[in-house]
């Protein structure tokens, strides 16, 4: 299905199609739209990280000039429970109602507890003074080892631990215990010449999309509820919102706005229902959009994780047992993404032995969400630092003895299926022989390598192609485009009908035009979507020739289909698909195809990165001085998207590397919630990030696809922990390296 | 609160408005003026998604107050480029990717624009410290500073 | 959410007698790039916001003979454009020129960092190594205060209701003096100080320090002069010794806490590393001169 071929419009750097929109400001992101007669909402929230909510009285607010509804939890209709697919995961409703508003317990400082709608942002703010709450303030528990104390403070007194040998009895912080294991691990160490054993932390880290959350909704009790949000799923905002406030799928429209960045953060819903219950009791569309700080409060960042890895290897550099233990917290519900962290841990291995056990933990901070490969980035950074210190121990370098344990086609992975073709092996090649890893170090720097893996998914994309009769046609998908992936869209399905692809509009529809899309997550869209949409315009082709076929009286055999003509093989005619489209009327109908597929087969994409970096050892200041990323794409659709989304996941990694983390003052409250002090990357911090696109084709799409979003960010923890290591002599545990941690490792000698 | 009647230039045009002394010029933009291509990322200059230029200096809009706007001129990114014809800067981040989800974008090409105003051939140091406030989170930032350098290069060419 | 009155006068006189008579908290307006801040944040009712850019003076510079008077609302992107005075006083003109973002430069201003009296304000040790002075005029006529004197606590200046900063005055250096400033923040811009050091340092034909004045910020609740950083200096010719001994009397003349920015320990260590370099800067800008 994808032997090597020439491509006529893949992998050439195309323009965007919705290019000239995004570079000249007229693109509209959730915060541009207005609707007629639109008033205001926003949300009050907890300044407590654990408290009772006795009463709340809204009155005064309701009562304030301007002000026309208010919102708490009891406005969702009763009942709400079980769960939902939706992003990557299972959604608990009754949770996910929960932290949208308060129910009778507030759960972390910034939680939202209630809501007000008025004519302006000024007054909805001093109408949310007039709301008076009656806390019963609850001593908090901040930190993962803390919350999982027999005598830590209980967040929810249903809780019961899943999956340990024997059911408590006694609710906990603990909502589940995990286990993943193969072969014989005590076994492998016995058999291990050397043993490396450390443990880390890793702190809590924001998606930090650029463009706040932001929503403009109307709640129509007759027609159709209308939301336009910025979002990754909009079916799933569609499906949640529908299950939250009992509302048919069919009388809700979601269009998706621009989104400005996303990285999982926004598969889940924060501020649609609000709006919708508060234009629902005020009759008036409603728009919300959050401030930096309620991001940084209030909006899930992934995991803190505190982590154990354990790895045995012979003499000869064969791996013989991996063991891993950690524990990630899930914030204020149940949910941390410690399932895929445990799968992960140590699948660039091929090692029969390995055992590990994950703990997801809640404790008073917000509650967690998806970013970036969820989970992966804390379990891959602890095996991969310890893979090095392995290599370290036995004298070999760091590639060698990942390419003599690679996992590859066949390896056997811990969580179940056998790896099928795969690009690890491939990746580490480039490495090893990259300019990058051949360049030698300057006095004082440090080096550093790790490898990653994230699974990626398929899942449910819902196409259409539309041809029109001049020729040009509508990609009609439902894929929210986060990273250019309409331009990938536009040349897969020009190579399919072989016309140039400005006669090709790629437009991302709302629920009501297409079936169900999953989010644009996982790693799935040009993977899935873009087979969905090959399949769509294969349907085209096939009634292009069809109708081709019955004017010249020959059968469909006997025609063949090249860019975009159609020539009769049993004799000299042709015709093209735009004279085919100019008459469709007259010849049975529009021309026009859709796929609606579950996809699967979704390749893995492995990663290798090296990072170089310089650190002043009179203040632990750290500067990347070179930086190499190296993944596995299968086959690079558009080259440039796809080397943007090695850099960009290379940058947040090297972000939750050196500088992000979350700090809390001694009330549970986030002390550095805006972009001044949760320190993302700037321009001026980073060298270029070099690229080598590995193509080890993915045989389950049609031209070699394999996700890449998501498997970037996973090497740069390991990369830059080895190399800050490296270059001041100390083994690295603790992530950020931020500067006072860099210094006092290098003071304590 | 009496609102101010402000009567300002915004790229080239007279415009008057009505605004609360408190209203940022960001606000004053994207609500009163109807220019959203100027984006709200962190309200407190941290940013730099809402670069704009203010009497011929790189500021973000969400520290100037509206009514300062009274006989300034002042530059977004609606200016930058026409229907017909995208400015250099436009076309280079179209080239070479510099755009994931483009929310940074236009404050970038407003920044990018005035940094090659005042210097026609800054080195890849400058342009990064230069471009320093504008924060992205989706492209690591290599595409975007070497689409500014390639159109420094083009622009100084066709001086 | 805070209402805001809004006053542009174009004369010093107008400007104080505004401030003077407001029965709402007034608040002076140069760029604006800390006060929209807390502006919006505020709990107050009501603010008077006096805009200052219009009136005369305000927002230039002149150097004359190596003295410079500072308009104290000049924007950081035009003061640090001067050449003249960055060939007088780079260390101040490098502390100016790393407050913030390129945007923030276009507004933010020397009086402004000065005024809003941040801890970590990055000119005020550069400032005090200069042996700045600041030029008030109030309901009650004018009056000078030496700039280490100016603020007196987190966020707070000495200034009474009614009073304008209206000029920052610094004395023409003694030949082969000059300055520098250095700040360590953990990225490579627009951080808060976590900890800065200001110093000027004369020194005679021979190399030898003849005099030197040692300001740290971001370590107490204001930059402070340190004398005893400033002796260890004197009389020696920067060598590793003496700039040790700075470095060590400046890490104990530092109080600092610990919040999200930096530790205690972290803060006391880096400034005496900032100080012992930016010593050694000065010296060699004064050498070549």
């Amino acid at each position: 299905m994808s032997e090597a071929r020439d491509f006529k419009y893949i992998g050439q750097r195309t323009i965007r199609p919705d290019g000239a929109d995004k570079v000249t400001g007229r693109a509209n992101y959730a915060a541009d739209f207005a609707l007629p007669g639109m008033i205001w909402g926003k949300i009050l929230r907890s300044p407590h990280a654990h408290a009772k909510v006795l009463s709340i009285d809204t009155s005064k607010a309701e009562a304030y000039p301007g002000v026309f509804a208010v919102a708490t939890h009891a406005d969702f209709p009763g009942g709400e429970g079980g769960s939902i697919e939706a992003g990557e995961s299972a959604v608990n409703l009754k949770d996910l109602s929960r932290n949208i508003l308060a129910d009778d317990k507030v759960l972390y400082a910034g939680h939202a507890v209630a809501a007000v709608a008025a004519v302006s942002e000024r007054v909805a703010e001093e109408a949310l003074e007039l709301i008076e709450v009656s806390y019963e303030v609850l001593p908090h528990v901040m930190e993962i080892e803390d919350a999982m104390q027999a005598d830590a403070p209980v967040l929810h007194e249903d809780m019961f631990t899943k999956g340990l040998d024997e059911e408590p009895d006694k609710p906990s912080n603990v909502a589940t215990r995990t286990e993943l294991k193969m072969g014989d691990v005590e076994a492998g160490f016995a058999e291990a010449d050397v043993i490396v054993e450390r443990e880390f932390k890793v702190s809590r880290a924001h998606q930090g999309y650029i463009e706040p959350h932001a929503c403009t909704v109307r709640y129509d009790e007759d027609g159709q509820s209308l939301i336009w949000c910025s979002t990754q799923g909009h079916f799933d905002v569609r499906a949640l919102n529908s299950q939250l406030l009992g509302i048919e799928l069919s009388r809700l429209k979601v269009i998706p706005a621009e989104i400005g960045g996303g990285f999982g953060g926004k598969t889940t819903v924060y501020l649609e229902p609000i709006a919708l219950i508060l234009s629902r009791k005020s009759g008036k569309p409603v728009k919300m959009v959050m401030d930096r700080d309620e991001v940084f409060m209030a909006t899930g960042p992934t995991s803190a994780a505190n982590l154990k890895a354990k790895v045995g290897a012979k003499k000869d550099g064969t791996i013989t047992a991996m063991q891993g233990w950690m524990a990630y917290d899930a914030g204020a519900f149940a949910g941390s993404p410690m399932m895929p962290g445990v799968m992960t841990m140590f699948t660039p291995y091929d090692c029969p032995n390995v055992l590990v056990e994950g703990y997801d933990v809640v404790l008073n901070r917000s509650k967690t969400a998806a970013y970036r490969a969820p989970g992966a980035p804390q379990s891959e950074f602890a095996a991969e630092m310890v893979v090095n210190e392995v290599a370290e121990k036995l004298g070999m370098d760091p590639i060698d003895l990942r390419l003599q344990n690679a996992a590859k086609e066949g390896t056997q992975t811990i969580y179940g299926p056998k790896l099928k073709r795969v690009g690890l092996v491939e990746c580490l090649e480039a490495a090893k022989n990259s300019p990058h890893y051949q360049s030698a170090l300057a006095e004082g720097q440090g080096r550093g390598i790790a490898a990653g893996f994230w699974f990626n998914i398929g899942g449910s994309s819902s196409v259409t192609v539309n041809m029109h009769s001049d020729g040009t046609g509508s990609i009609i998908e439902g894929s929210p485009d986060i990273g250019g992936s309409r331009a990938s869209m536009q040349m897969m399905v020009a190579e399919v009908l072989g016309i140039p692809l400005d006669r090709l509009k790629p437009i991302v529809a709302d629920t009501d035009t297409l079936p169900y899309n999953g989010t644009t997550g996982g790693s799935r869209t040009t993977f899935a979507t873009g087979m969905a949409v090959i399949e769509a315009a294969e349907k085209v082709v096939e009634q292009v020739k069809a109708r081709a076929a019955a004017l010249w009286n020959v059968t469909a055999e006997q025609v063949e289909y090249a860019d975009g003509v159609v020539r009769n093989l049993a004799g000299e005619e042709s015709i093209s698909l735009a004279e085919v489209c100019k008459s469709a009327a007259q010849t049975g109908g529009e021309i026009s195809g859709s796929a609606n597929i579950n996809a699967r087969g979704a390749g893995p994409s492995f990663a290798v990165h090296l990072c170089d970096v310089e650190v002043d050892q009179e203040t632990g200041k750290v500067d990347v001085t070179r930086y190499t990323a190296i993944q596995d794409a299968g086959k690079a659709i558009h080259p440039g998207y796809v080397e943007g989304q090695y850099q960009g996941g290379a940058v947040q990694g090297i972000g939750w590397a050196l500088n992000e983390e979350y700090v809390y003052n001694d009330k549970g409250q986030v002390d550095n919630a805006g972009f001044l002090d949760y320190r993302v990357p700037l321009a001026s911090d980073l060298p270029m990030i070099d690229t080598i696109v590995v193509e080890v084709p993915n045989a389950f799409h049609p031209y070699g696809v394999r996700g890449v979003g998501e498997s970037g960010i996973i090497p740069p923890l390991g990369a830059v922990g080895w190399a800050v290591g490296n270059a001041i002599d100390r083994k690295v545990e603790e992530l950020p390296c931020s500067p006072p941690r860099v210094l006092s490792m290098i003071q304590s000698g | 609160m009496a609102k101010t009647h402000v009567t300002s230039t915004v790229n080239g045009e007279a415009v008057e408005f009505l605004c609360e002394p408190g209203d940022t010029l960001l606000d004053v933009l994207r609500n009163d003026l109807q220019l959203t291509g100027t984006k709200e990322g962190c309200g407190s200059g941290d940013c730099g998604a809402c670069s704009v230029m203010l009497n011929d200096r790189l500021v973000c809009a969400c520290l100037v107050l509206g009514v300062e706007a009274e006989g300034a001129k002042i530059g977004t990114i609606e200016g930058i480029g026409s229907n017909d014809r995208l400015h250099v800067l436009q076309e280079k981040f179209l080239e070479h990717a510099a755009l994931q989800c483009g929310i940074c974008t236009p404050g970038l090409i407003v920044a990018a624009k005035a940094l090659l105003d005042e210097n026609p051939n800054p080195t890849e140091e400058e342009t990064r410290y230069w471009l320093a406030g504008n924060l992205c989170r989706c492209t690591g930032y290599d595409k975007i500073i070497r689409a500014v350098m390639d159109a420094a290069e083009t622009m100084r060419e066709s001086a | 959410m805070v209402s805001v009155v809004y006053e542009a006068p174009d004369t010093v006189e107008s400007a104080v007698s505004i401030l003077a008579d407001s029965a709402i908290p007034a608040y002076v307006l140069a760029g604006g790039t800390d006060l929209i801040i807390q502006t919006r944040a505020s709990k107050d009712a009501e603010r008077l916001v006096v805009d200052v850019k219009k009136i005369p003076g305000m927002c230039d510079a002149t150097i004359h003979d190596g003295a410079l008077e500072l308009g104290p609302s000049m924007p950081c992107a035009a003061f640090t454009a001067r050449d003249d005075i960055k060939a007088v006083f780079p260390g101040l003109v490098e502390a100016a020129y790393l407050i913030g973002s390129t945007q923030v430069q276009g507004r933010c201003s020397v009086g402004g960092n000065l005024c809003n009296a941040s801890p970590a304000a990055d000119t005020i040790p550069a400032l005090i190594a200069n042996g700045a002075e600041c030029v008030i005029q109030g309901p009650d006529g004018e009056r000078t205060v030496a700039v280490e004197d100016f603020v007196t606590g987190v966020g707070q200046n000495c200034m009474e209701k009614g009073e304008l900063l209206k000029q920052i005055l610094i004395p023409a250096p003694a030949p082969r003096t000059a300055d520098a400033y250095l700040r360590f923040i953990p990225r490579t811009e627009m951080d808060i100080a976590v900890a800065g050091a200001g110093v000027s340092v004369t020194l005679d034909e021979s190399g030898v320090c003849t005099a030197a004045r040692v300001a740290i910020g971001a370590v107490a609740p204001t930059a402070i002069l340190v004398p005893a950083a400033a002796e260890a200096l004197v009389g020696t010719s920067l060598d590793d010794a003496a700039l040790a001994a700075a470095a060590t009397a400046a890490s104990e003349a530092s109080s600092p806490i610990t919040d999200r920015r930096g530790t205690v320990e972290f803060r006391r260590h880096v400034v005496g590393v900032l100080v012992k370099r930016a010593a050694k800067i000065a010296a060699d800008r004064a050498g070549g001169n």
